[in-house]
């Protein structure tokens, strides 16, 4: 790939969908927060609902968690990983999460095509948002199934990369040698949270964390308290 | 103590006509619109019968409402702290629309576009959600005047304690007997749908206890819905938000009644302040079962007692909702008078709208005899009548018999009274013997009958001054205000961005 195409790919565009992410996510919040919400449609339709929603939030959020903690300690997976036998309870645990990613969504998108009402409160950003995703976990599982030990080299290589990110010091020489499945997974990454902000998936960002230690009772009074 | 003070309600089902005249006019004013539908926030139901949503108070289907732990502690049934947290993307407990109703029209304009041919084009219907013709199985009211009784009638959850032989009165033919029961939400003290809440949406307004919920934080999490026993939070499928009885808070601050109330044809439903102490609303909700009426009446202050007045103030309530609450109905009916009680109180959610239970037909199967009203047991037709006492404690005593007894035996004591009084065809003696066993006086019999028969606009609805200009006051100039007010949503709510 030429140096161009991979400046645009590594370096504008992730800065670009990050810039669009913070910045929608904050208006919206401000202005439209009546439109945060999960809009779920388990109301319409209560039995497939379990077995399509279920699989694959908990599929996503340990995948999820997984890249945030080897982007947080890459060291650390590292010296995990020296270890063969460790290091392959972490890749099998990894494809076994992300499958499960995938048989849930899948389960999702069976679901709100198949039913009419449901297919009725789909909107295009929602289709949009599915074909993304479900392009993502197939080429997530993909990385998984073809390029081991994913585990190991995102800790040396993409690890540095997303952290020359953040500093605002791009350095794109840890991920142009990658195989295109894993470029095609990053690019596609970085345009989901580009297009995050437009889409139902703003309900991750409102994780009802205070209900766990809050009072039972809310009460609000005109101004005092 | 901390004084609070609750704009509560009285329904008096012994007048309630069954005309849903309540239920068209919230209706029309907040639930005719896309996602709301299907939504009842005033809905009247047959009793026996299933109501809305089909078996809404079969807590073993629903989970709605509390229970108290092996600990002693009071939990959610459906969604505990400690079960929201796995259970958030697919609520276990919470009920579909197949529950409810599939809302339909009818598409009218087949009738104009139909080709022409040798039959009669008609109006098929169709859902109000996909637009896809529907074979209507069930809607609103579809058990009304008992309608389909072998599904509806005979599976309500009430019947459960009550002898086969009572069941089988219930509906045999020539024997009927049904009443009505108009809900709206409660607006409970201990409310469940706020406490499951993982957003902390909804809540209870300080000053009148209004419950509400805050349509920009909730996030459909759907919780409430499953939560409260009585089924009065629902769920707007279109814009994803959760919606429920406002209590019509935008007529209360200006000072009319509530559309419901306002419109109701019977004339059964009574309006006003009750002050309470909120510090015990935790230990009154632990109560046994058996004691959960008289707990709940227990912790409803007298607003005429000069300490509880001089809490109140402490606690910023205005002198005039203090005057509001010495006037109020619904102190006379549900404390002075005891004859309203809450609904399935053993919910344990404390709701502040009682019912007078409803007189009935006597049975007058028993031994084939016409059943002589004069007998030693003066209140035997009240043992007796076509709804089993077993019937209206489950509605409303938690189960337990007395509390529904007293109420009853007061409200016909009431009529003797009375007929004694005006048309005087029953004995002077008797009547004054049925007052007394009925733990009631002639003062009390013809206050009762007032507030009951005679009752006006005014004498039904007390409505305590909302202070809302103090609240606009606390935020901002009141003539810029003004000028503000009115707008609501900019565009209106729509689903998503």
């Amino acid at each position: 790939m030429n140096h161009f195409l991979d400046q645009f790919m590594f370096v504008a565009l992730p800065y670009v969908c990050l810039f669009t992410f913070f910045l929608m996510t904050i208006y919206r919040y401000q202005m439209q927060s009546f439109s945060y919400s999960s809009l779920s449609s388990q109301f319409l339709e209560n039995k497939h609902h379990f077995w399509a929603v279920v699989p694959f939030h908990y599929g996503i959020l340990v995948v999820a968690a997984g890249h945030f903690i080897a982007f947080l300690i890459p060291r650390t997976i590292l010296l995990w990983n020296a270890h063969p036998l460790r290091l392959y309870v972490l890749e099998v645990s990894a494809l076994a999460f992300g499958l499960l990613t995938l048989v849930g969504l899948i389960g999702i998108v069976v679901r709100r095509f198949s039913n009419t009402k449901i297919r009725y409160v789909t909107t295009y950003t929602d289709w949009i948002l599915f074909a993304m995703l479900m392009l993502q976990t197939i080429s997530g599982v993909g990385v998984a199934l073809f390029h081991p030990w994913g585990s190991s080299w995102f800790a040396s290589n993409l690890s540095p990369y997303l952290w020359s990110i953040v500093i605002l010091n791009p350095d794109i020489s840890f991920v142009v040698a990658l195989p295109f499945l894993v470029k095609f997974h990053i690019v596609l990454a970085f345009l989901t949270i580009g297009f995050f902000p437009f889409t139902r998936l703003v309900h991750v960002l409102v994780i009802p964390n205070p209900y766990l230690w809050r009072k039972p009772q809310v009460v609000r009074w005109y101004g005092r308290r | 103590m901390n004084v609070r003070s609750q704009v509560s309600m009285v329904f008096h089902l012994d007048k309630c006509i069954g005309c849903h005249t309540c239920s068209v006019a919230c209706k029309n004013i907040w639930t005719d619109r896309k996602g709301a539908e299907y939504m009842w926030w005033n809905n009247v139901e047959t009793k026996p019968g299933t109501g809305f949503p089909t078996k809404w108070e079969d807590q073993e289907k629903y989970k709605g409402g509390w229970e108290l732990n092996g600990k002693g502690k009071l939990e959610i049934k459906s969604t505990s702290r400690t079960k929201i947290i796995p259970n958030i993307f697919h609520n276990p407990h919470m009920p579909s629309m197949d529950d409810y109703y599939e809302p339909w029209t009818y598409d009218y304009q087949n009738l104009f576009t139909a080709p022409e041919g040798s039959d009669q084009p008609t109006a098929e219907p169709i859902s109000m959600i996909d637009g896809q013709k529907i074979d209507v199985q069930s809607g609103p009211n579809w058990d009304d005047d008992l309608g389909g009784s072998p599904i509806y009638a005979e599976n309500d959850p009430n019947l459960e304690g009550l002898t086969e032989q009572q069941k089988l009165q219930l509906s045999s033919v020539e024997r009927l007997v049904f009443f009505y029961l108009p809900r709206i939400c409660n607006h409970c003290l201990n409310p469940c749908c706020v406490a499951s809440c993982p957003s902390g949406a909804l809540y209870k307004r300080g000053e009148d206890g209004i419950v509400l919920i805050d349509q920009q934080k909730c996030r459909a999490w759907r919780s409430c819905v499953a939560a409260c026993p009585y089924k009065k939070t629902y769920f707007n499928w279109f814009t994803g938000k959760s919606e429920k009885c406002i209590l019509c808070y935008p007529r209360l601050e200006t000072g009319q009644a509530p559309a419901c109330f306002h419109s109701c044809v019977g004339r059964i439903r009574y309006l006003g302040v009750l002050l309470y102490d909120a510090d015990r609303i935790e230990e009154i909700a632990k109560l046994p079962d058996d004691e959960l009426v008289e707990g709940h009446r227990s912790m409803i202050l007298d607003p005429f007692d000069p300490e509880v007045i001089a809490n109140a103030k402490k606690s910023g309530i205005s002198d005039g909702v203090i005057e509001s609450a010495q006037r109020s109905p619904v102190y006379q009916f549900v404390m002075k008078w005891k004859i309203a009680l809450p609904p399935h109180i053993e919910y344990r959610t404390l709701p502040m709208l009682f019912y007078v239970p409803p007189m009935s037909p006597v049975q007058a199967s028993r031994d084939g005899d016409v059943i002589n009203h004069i007998s030693d047991n003066l209140f035997h037709d009240i043992d007796e009548s076509r709804v089993p006492m077993k019937f209206l404690a489950n509605l409303f005593g938690a189960g337990h018999e007395g509390v529904v007894r007293y109420a009853l035996r007061k409200q016909k004591a009431v009529r003797w009274h009375r007929r004694a009084e005006t048309v005087g065809d029953v004995d002077r003696a008797m009547a004054d013997r049925m007052l007394q066993e009925a733990n009631c006086t002639r003062e009390e019999a013809d206050a009762i009958y007032n507030l009951t028969s005679l009752c006006t606009f005014e004498d039904r609805f007390v409505i305590p001054p909302m202070h809302r200009e103090q609240a606009i006051e606390m935020m901002k100039e009141p003539h810029e205000h003004r000028t503000e007010a009115g707008f609501g949503f900019v565009g209106g709510p729509h689903k998503g961005l």
